[in-house]
């Protein structure tokens, strides 16, 4: 007998009698007054910069500026450049600098955006890039992430992320240190 | 009210002020208290070590003494908590449910059944609140600092009725001192490191007194003062609703 | 070689008080985060029983959720392994390894690995890994093992890591900035998942009704690793499974917020199929769950996120630090699942704990850890792996308790010695008396005063 059968004989044997899974009351649960306000804290709380006041403006002169550095940035926010990124290896993405892209949805408690496989054209984009820029329409925010999984088909592509914030640790005496393997920084325009 | 007054086996050896504060204080709130004179031990001390199966003694004994009261009251927490959970020998079980559910500790009795809201004490000191956490995570004498929940404590509840007395609350407001029964000796370099901590927060506030609801944490709180050489004195909260100027 | 014993352990790392001190207010600091993010949501106690119905759920169906993720999964293009045991999961991994004939490997957190010591197994063969999340490199580089599941070098200070990061990645003498610390190791481990061929992972939750599985990271290790290399290997217990996608609505707000006091990690990464080109593995393991899952007083530990939150709140674990709980699992979490996998070697962990019960009142699935402490200690008791000392002296001690009248003849004796003799009992045999005084014993017990008095 393989240690499939085993595993799952052994299981069969040893659970309990079975129980009822809870019904999740989620008008019990949190809701913001104002959910764009409340996002654009929690982003920040996560160590991002988020733009919500004149935010299209500032996404333009955010572009412009990253252009004119002359560094290596990848824009996927016009949809129209998304096939040639996709099969980019690693050590070609080494040197970008800054990526462009789009979050499906945002949510209000953590200030978590959801981007999936086709918003990101290559997995590796969102997280090997040294600042992450995501722009997200204010309607797609919701107030916590019972409301965000109605909304999101989380295994409708290969692969879908959660991003609050650019990457961190405090592996070191809990002291917070932005920027640890992925992202070193991330700003959010909200329009 | 028939009360069947239950002193732990420490207390009655070398707490007895304690032990005569809750008589005391029990005779002054209108009950009628009787001291079995057959009780020894809850046996807390050989469950809590893994030998629940040497309890049966204590159990027997426990129901001996104590099966013909209405309520049975301790001025201990832990050992309060340790028949509710654990008394398993000694009578019917008909008989060990009444047992289980009549048996109170101190404050929630003075609390809960007889609803004192007056008090006729006066302790004008500065007192630190040690929360014992048998009595405060398992009996709910209090509410715990990890919960989402309203605030309340009904040890508090007694102690602002006493006259004069100044309660200040460490900073870790319901952190264990370290006694935890046979741990105090079987994981002693911890056990004691626990209780100094707890005390240095005390000594922050500048109290002159370490108040709880569990001699047993006070007595390994008091060990650790006294050899500090400190002027800070440990004392039960039966002592102080008991005390008048 | 049978590990020291915690108390053992638990004594010579608080030799070092003011390290000791260090120690326990850098994980109080996380508790206290913990409590914050916690009071921000009214619904934070009904989002712990949903979590726990849901876990409890689970198990109660357990063999049904593993074969319909397995079934998904495989539908999904991933393959799908079952390991009964730790060596089960090791030879797993390293035919991949073999087959593929790879030498570059990244792995992120996981704690499963650990447990398998799936490290050095392939370091005998030859191979090997790299631990990529920042606090298990720096244990990696200095021949340690994590001290904590979430904060794996929690014991360190950052004096420490400097000097780690000097010898190994020659970093500035001296120089122990954090930021310039884990700029160092960001610089250093970019080469490697860039030229990495596998990566391995953990899995925080596994969803039956997609095959998908869950990573949690603040760092974007994982991810890093997986998507720059040509192979992904994720490695489960079969305790991770959750029925529905829906679920990790509870379960991704409750993580973070117990682990680290932050409302979601960095990065929730789902993962559902391979990209193209990419092979994707899951490691189903066992090794001993199977057997927990039968035992009814302990099978709810199964329940265990791997949030840590009772380790920060553990009063013991904050002054004993990890390492003295000799196991991949420390803390009170670690002390009732590790009496399942070697019982007598384990036999001290459920008497590390006073029974506070704070540990349970963290737990954002509800496990009832200080009950099970209890229930291990009586467990260990009656298989025999107990001091013979100690058991002659709780039979005594119990004799005595269970007669009225010997209690009273020894109260009144000892009472009597403690006050003409003394130094019987302050001396160095006396355990209490090492670091307090004995109490002041009385002339009279209170039942010789209520006699005389009542």
């Amino acid at each position: 007998m393989g240690a499939r059968e085993t595993i799952l004989n052994a299981v069969a044997m040893n659970k309990p009698d079975l129980t009822e899974l809870p019904d999740i009351d989620l008008s019990l649960t949190i809701q913001y007054t104002d959910l764009i306000q409340k996002f654009i804290e929690m982003v920040e709380a996560a160590g991002g910069k988020a733009y919500y006041e004149n935010s299209r403006q500032q996404l333009l002169n955010d572009l412009a500026e990253v252009k004119a550095e002359g560094k290596f940035m990848i824009n996927l926010l016009d949809n129209r450049d998304t096939e040639g990124w996709k099969n980019l290896n690693a050590g070609e993405l080494e040197s970008l600098d800054t990526c462009y892209l789009r979050a499906g949805l945002g949510v209000a408690e953590n200030g978590a955006m959801w981007i999936s496989e086709r918003q990101m054209s290559n997995r590796l984009l969102p997280f090997i890039c040294q600042h992450l820029v995501i722009v997200l329409n204010q309607a797609d925010i919701v107030n916590n992430m019972h409301q965000a999984y109605q909304q999101i088909d989380a295994a409708e592509e290969g692969f879908g992320v959660f991003i609050a914030g650019p990457s961190k640790t405090a592996d070191i005496e809990q002291n917070l240190v932005i920027g640890a393997h992925g992202a070193r920084s991330l700003r959010v325009y909200v329009i | 009210m028939n009360v069947g007054l239950f002193i732990p086996c420490y207390i009655d050896q070398f707490y007895p002020d304690v032990a005569i504060a809750t008589y005391q204080l029990l005779k002054k709130l209108g009950c009628e208290v009787n001291y079995p004179m057959n009780q020894t031990c809850c046996g807390q001390p050989m469950a809590n070590s893994g030998f629940s199966d040497l309890t049966k003694g204590c159990d027997v004994n426990f129901v001996k003494n104590f099966r013909d009261f209405d309520y049975i009251v301790a001025p201990s927490g832990s050992c309060v908590l340790h028949i509710k959970e654990h008394l398993k020998e000694g009578g019917d079980k008909a008989e060990l449910d009444k047992i289980r559910h009549s048996v109170y500790e101190l404050s929630e009795f003075l609390v809960d059944i007889l609803k004192v809201n007056h008090l006729e004490a006066s302790f004008p000191h500065k007192v630190g609140m040690h929360i014992s956490c048998h009595g405060q995570r398992g009996l709910n004498l209090s509410s715990m600092s990890e919960l989402v929940a309203p605030a309340f404590s009904k040890t508090e509840h007694l102690l602002n009725m006493v006259n004069g007395l100044d309660l200040k609350k460490p900073l870790r407001a319901d952190e264990c001192c370290g006694f935890g029964g046979t741990f105090c000796v079987f994981e002693e370099a911890v056990s004691v490191k626990m209780g100094k901590d707890r005390i240095k927060e005390h000594l922050v506030n500048e109290v002159e007194f370490i108040c709880g609801g569990d001699t047993s944490c006070l007595m390994h709180l008091e060990g650790i003062l006294k050899r500090q050489g400190s002027s800070v004195k440990t004392i039960h909260l039966a002592e102080i609703l008991n005390s008048v100027l | 070689m049978r590990a020291k014993q915690h108390a053992e352990a638990a004594q010579e790392f608080i030799r070092d008080e003011a390290r000791t001190d260090w120690h326990d207010e850098t994980l109080w600091f996380v508790r206290a985060k913990r409590d914050k993010a916690v009071n921000t949501l009214p619904e934070w106690e009904k989002l712990r029983d949903w979590a726990s119905q849901i876990k409890n759920h689970t198990l109660s169906n357990l063999d049904y959720y593993l074969k319909s993720f397995e079934e998904k999964a495989i539908s999904n293009g991933i393959v799908v392994h079952w390991a009964s045991d730790a060596e089960d999961h090791n030879r797993i991994i390293h035919k991949i390894i073999a087959d593929n004939k790879i030498d570059k490997i990244v792995k992120s957190k996981s704690m499963l690995t650990e447990e398998c010591h799936l490290n050095e197994y392939l370091q005998n063969k030859g191979i090997q890994i790299l631990d990529t999340d920042l606090g298990e490199y720096i244990v990696q580089l200095r021949k340690e093992s994590p001290s904590h599941i979430v904060l794996p070098a929690i014991h360190l200070k950052r004096q420490d890591v400097s000097e780690t990061f000097h010898e190994h990645l020659n970093t500035e003498k001296g120089n122990n900035d954090p930021q310039y610390l884990a700029g160092s190791a960001r610089h250093h481990l970019r080469e490697r998942f860039i030229e990495s061929d596998l990566a391995i992972t953990g899995v925080n939750f596994a969803i039956a009704e997609s095959g998908s599985f869950v990573v949690c990271t603040n760092e974007g290790n994982a991810d890093m690793g997986v998507h720059s290399a040509g192979i992904h290997i994720a490695c489960m217990g079969i305790e991770k499974l959750i029925p529905k996608t829906e679920h990790l609505g509870v379960f991704l707000r409750l993580l973070a917020r117990s682990a680290t006091g932050q409302p979601i990690t960095t990065y929730s990464s789902h993962f559902n199929k391979p990209r193209p080109g990419q092979q994707m593995h899951v490691v189903i393991v066992d090794n001993g769950r199977s057997r927990q899952l039968g035992r009814a007083d302990f099978r709810n530990s199964l329940k265990c996120i791997r949030c840590a939150a009772c380790f920060n709140t553990c009063p013991v674990y904050r002054r004993s630090g990890g390492h003295s709980y000799h196991s991949t699992v420390a803390g009170p979490i670690g002390s009732i699942l590790n009496p399942n996998l070697d019982m007598e070697a384990n036999s001290d962990l459920p008497f590390a704990s006073t029974l506070c019960g704070s540990c349970s009142n963290v737990c954002p699935v509800k496990i009832d850890i200080h009950e099970q402490l209890w229930k291990w200690r009586q467990v260990i008791v009656a298989n025999g792996y107990v001091d013979k000392g100690k058991k002659a002296g709780m039979q005594g001690m119990a004799w005595v308790l269970s007669n009225p009248k010997v209690y009273r003849m020894a109260g009144k004796i000892g009472r009597w010695i403690m006050r003409i003799f003394p130094f019987i009992l302050n001396n160095s045999l006396n355990v209490w008396y090492k670091q307090r005084e004995m109490p002041r014993a009385p002339e009279k017990s209170f039942r010789d005063w209520f006699k005389e008095n009542k």
